[in-house]
């Protein structure tokens, strides 16, 4: 099955090449580590679900680029078409000449509706390419107005033309400051919006990714470059292929089906974290060795402790033990700090994955009540290396991952609406207060879900 | 890509976006070395064929032919517009783009806004419509004149509520420049809250620029430049107040330097708008971010740094020293200290080989030491365009919504309320068609206003923050 990606907006358009980028050269790496029939079949299953086979022998990416502004778009299908390997479609892009502006309401309610025609005849075209379509990925910021609001709305429409697909939506969370400054108004009405449309939100947290490059990559100065590689990374680490059953016997042909499957089993609880273990500069690579039991174990407490990366993880916290029902004060702080699950999906690639044991993840105390713990965990595996890492795992979570940021972003949208400062920029768009207060009330419902876990 | 047009008004108007004019074609100059006209030149600029008969088509495509200013001049004089003809910079404009009389307005707003402004109706309006049809995408107007005269404030404060009924989409950005205390039009005063009533309910940002300011960067430039300290490791072409390596070979004007300062400022706030870059800011997420009440858009400017060393290595020290010399007093480009007052957001544009960390480094490092309103604890918006101004490496316009503006509006209502309390020099605008006594009274109560909004955010610097309650949701 084939995936359209949608990248919209300046940030999910850099985004969305290095995500090509990346899946591309993994492909063609020769870090491969396994048969050469398996690397056959993952190069196989890897160009049906991102790539279209073309004449020229030069892949074409099953993706629609969309943005309001043309700068953004011109320079990544060159930079693309440079590369030799993989190209964007010469005609699956849409851009028009003036941004939105940062203004949610502009993407939302003037640019949207005035250019959906030409942007779903764009997804529809692509759709038909796909033999099987195995769903959209989109990617977006939120803090912004075309990725954000345009964002919200092209998924509203594909969720009209494609009742019984799946959506993903991969969402950037700004950096909590010094982006955009009513990046707060955005994000609010974006995922509210979202939620309505949307599977799933799958997200990365610019502060995260900031922090992983300064301390994990060892980098000096950060470009956006930079932060969006590790992004592209992470995402491929998911998405390429692997074998979603025991047996091995085929690659999965409906990746995002499996995703929804196993992490989102009620339409309350739609957001997503993502963690992977190693990351590290390229060049410390060859130095470094790693066991599963490991791998698992720190990635096993980063889940619990809520660690954003693998450095500065708190080993302290424990999952409450079952039957403990007054917990000392001490051990009451710690059950704080302690991140409860939904269902989570651990993703390993590498040499030796069938020896790696899981059970850890399967602890029941991990996950809330009321789902069985059975069907809250599953795990991907693939012997195909990824990008030069001879052993890695992924961890896909639906847990509180992403209740602070959330509660951050809608904590500062509120001050801000309280005083009424920029509201003005929106109702000139048909954004009215009504509707950013319907916004706050469905993030409020998902923020206290979440917390009650 | 989208266009923006340039509106200059009488004489101070005129010999800023002479500046302008000129700078801009320096930098494309620089950046454009094969001579092909490109995107980032049609902002500013129309390709034109000028050797068929009339005004010759656009083209939009190849060789640069012969490049037009997006731009109408109007002076109610001809001394200054005159002068720009017979210059270097005569092939830029074209008669169809000029507009001037030969009495002026007589230090008189009323003789600008009201006499000019009807006489003068369709044939701006007219000029307006052929500039406008040239833009395949216009998206801002950038309005330049004085506030103490009696053309630029009236005559272009008219401009202003004309584009705004003409043209309600597009932007309309003012670049004021503010008397100062000593000014020699004793009438300066009225002319400048008449005006302001006009920028409070028209603009869509302002930028506020004092002359004394100006002064005070140009001398300090000079200073270094002669102490020694300095002396030949500043490379020549990259003062913010230089002309050098640009079309002219006459001798430079006493207020050039100030007003290359100016013109600086409005290339450094278009430039990623023209230019790429890996976060881009457009002119219209600078209104969408920085003013959070319809009236309060006054944005108080600094550019940094005044002049690059002329050593290639860039010390991160200096790079963060660029940053701190936006917030400090001295460096702002009217009479005000942001440090010391209240923020309610901030922009910072930087252009050059300048990256997001180190963007975040310094908004960590300078954020303790601003104060900004409780809404807004991290009001700051960042732009990054990797083409850096000529002869720089890097550079900075920080754009600041803050309090710090008041000062200069309480002493220019204090200088109106001088002379109208004693009925000075009313006769003359009394005498106009059309100008009453309300219009004064009205315009100061619109300044008054406006202080008083400021007062008000003001009064909750420093008091107990308290977030305000949450909505609550039934479990």
């Amino acid at each position: 099955m084939s995936l359209v990606t949608v990248q919209l907006g300046q940030c999910g358009n850099q985004i969305g090449r290095e995500v090509f980028n990346a899946i591309c050269s993994d492909v063609h790496g020769t870090h491969g580590l396994c048969s050469k029939k398996e690397n056959e079949s993952y190069h196989d299953a890897c160009k049906e679900r991102f790539f279209i086979e073309a004449e020229s022998g030069v892949p074409v990416a099953r993706a629609v680029l969309v943005d309001m502004e043309p700068k953004v778009i011109s320079q990544t299908l060159s930079i693309a078409a440079k590369s030799g390997y993989w190209k964007y479609d010469d005609h699956s892009h849409f851009c028009q000449k003036q941004g939105s502006g940062n203004n949610w309401a502009n993407g939302y309610t003037v640019h949207g509706p005035r250019h959906k025609e030409a942007i779903m005849n764009l997804v529809q075209k692509e759709a038909e390419k796909c033999d099987r379509l195995g769903g959209f990925f989109t990617i977006m910021s939120m803090a912004g107005g075309t990725g954000s609001g345009l964002g919200a709305f092209v998924t509203q429409c594909l969720r009209d033309a494609f009742p019984s697909s799946f959506i993903l939506n991969h969402v950037i969370w700004p950096y909590g400051t010094g982006e955009v400054i009513v990046q707060n108004y955005n994000s609010v009405l974006t995922l509210s919006h979202l939620y309505q449309s949307s599977d799933a939100l799958l997200v990365h947290e610019n502060d995260v990714i900031h922090k992983v490059c300064a301390q994990l990559m060892h980098m000096k100065q950060i470009s956006f470059k930079d932060v969006n590689q590790v992004i592209a990374h992470q995402l491929g680490s998911v998405f390429q292929p692997t074998y979603t059953a025991e047996d091995g016997l085929h690659y999965s042909r409906n990746p995002l089906g499996d995703l929804m499957e196993t992490l989102v089993p009620h339409p309350e609880f739609k957001m997503l974290g993502l963690r992977n273990i190693p990351q590290m500069p390229e060049n410390s690579l060859a130095y470094s060795t790693f066991s599963w039991p490991g791998l698992i174990k720190h990635l096993r407490q980063m889940l619990i402790a809520n660690a954003k990366m693998e450095e500065g993880i708190d080993w302290q916290v424990q999952p409450p033990r079952p039957g403990s029902s007054v917990p000392s004060s001490r051990s009451t702080n710690k059950l704080l700090h302690f991140n409860t699950s939904i269902a989570n999906l651990v993703i390993l690639r590498g040499k030796d994955t069938h020896s790696a044991d899981l059970g850890s993840f399967r602890d029941p105390s991990l996950y809330t009540s009321w789902l069985n713990p059975q069907d809250a965990f599953s795990a991907w595996k693939t012997p195909r290396a990824f990008n030069k890492y001879e052993k890695s795992a992924s961890l896909v979570s639906n847990s509180q991952f992403l209740l602070k940021p959330l509660d951050n972003v809608v904590r500062k949208a509120w001050n801000m609406f309280a005083s009424k400062a920029y509201v003005h920029q929106y109702t000139k768009y048909g954004i009215e207060e009504e509707d950013f207060l319907d916004s706050f009330t469905a993030l409020e419902q998902v923020i206290s879900s979440y917390t009650i876990l | 890509m989208t266009q923006s047009v340039v509106v200059q008004v009488g004489q101070c108007g005129n010999q800023v976006g002479c500046r302008f004019w000129d700078l801009a074609l320096r930098e494309h100059a620089a950046v454009n070395k094969k001579g092909i006209y490109d995107e980032a030149l049609s902002s500013f600029f129309r390709n034109v064929d000028t050797r068929s008969a009339g005004d010759g088509p656009d083209i939009y495509k190849g060789k640069i032919c012969s490049l037009k200013a997006r731009a109408l001049l109007i002076d109610m004089e001809e001394g200054v517009v005159n002068e720009i003809l017979q210059g270097p910079l005569r092939d830029v404009f074209d008669s169809k783009q000029l507009i001037t009389d030969v009495s002026g307005s007589g230090n008189n707003w009323a003789i600008g806004h009201k006499v000019y402004g009807c006489q003068y109706r369709e044939n701006i309006v007219e000029k307006l419509r052929k500039t406008a049809e040239h833009c395949d995408c216009l998206q801002c107007f950038f309005i330049i004149h004085s506030m103490g005269g009696g053309t630029g404030s009236g005559l272009g404060t008219f401009v202003l509520n004309l584009l705004e009924d003409e043209f309600p989409e597009v932007y309309r950005f003012v670049t004021a420049v503010y008397p100062s205390g000593e000014d020699d039009v004793i009438t300066s005063p009225y002319n400048s809250v008449l005006a302001m009533k006009e920028l409070n309910e028209h603009a869509d940002c302002v930028l506020p620029i004092e002359n004394e300011s100006l002064f005070d960067i140009v001398n300090k430039i000079h200073q270094m430049m002669n102490s020694g300290k300095l002396g030949s490791t500043v490379k020549p072409n990259s003062l913010v107040t230089s002309s050098a390596g640009i079309t002219k070979a006459v001798q430079e004007k006493p207020f050039d330097a100030m007003n290359n300062i100016v013109a600086n400022l409005l290339l450094n706030l278009t430039s990623s708008a023209r230019f790429e870059g890996s976060l881009n800011m457009d002119l219209n997420e600078i209104s969408m971010n920085l003013v959070p009440f319809p009236r309060l858009h006054y944005l108080v400017s600094s550019l940094t740094p005044l002049y690059t060393l002329a050593d290639v290595n860039v010390p991160s020290r200096r790079l963060d020293q660029m940053f701190s010399d936006a917030f400090s007093r001295d460096h702002q480009l009217i009479q005000a200290d942001p440090k010391h007052s209240l923020y309610l957001a901030c922009a910072l544009l930087v252009r050059g080989n300048v990256q997001v960390s180190d963007l975040r480094r310094n908004i960590e490092r300078l954020k303790p030491s601003l104060h900004f309103v409780s809404w807004n604890q991290e009001g700051w918006k960042t732009g990054l365009c990797s083409v850096p101004p000529v002869g720089h490496s890097h550079s900075l316009l920080a754009l600041a919504n803050n309090t710090c503006v008041k000062p200069t509006f309480m002493e220019l209502r204090d200088r109106f309320m001088r002379l109208y309390k004693k009925k000075a020099h009313l006769h003359h605008y009394l005498q106009v068609d059309g100008m009453e006594q309300s219009c004064f009274s009205e315009a100061v109560l619109s300044l008054s206003d406006l202080i008083e909004e400021y007062n008000e955010l003001d009064a909750t610097k420093g008091g107990p923050r308290a977030d305000p309650s949450r909505l609550k949701i039934a479990v």
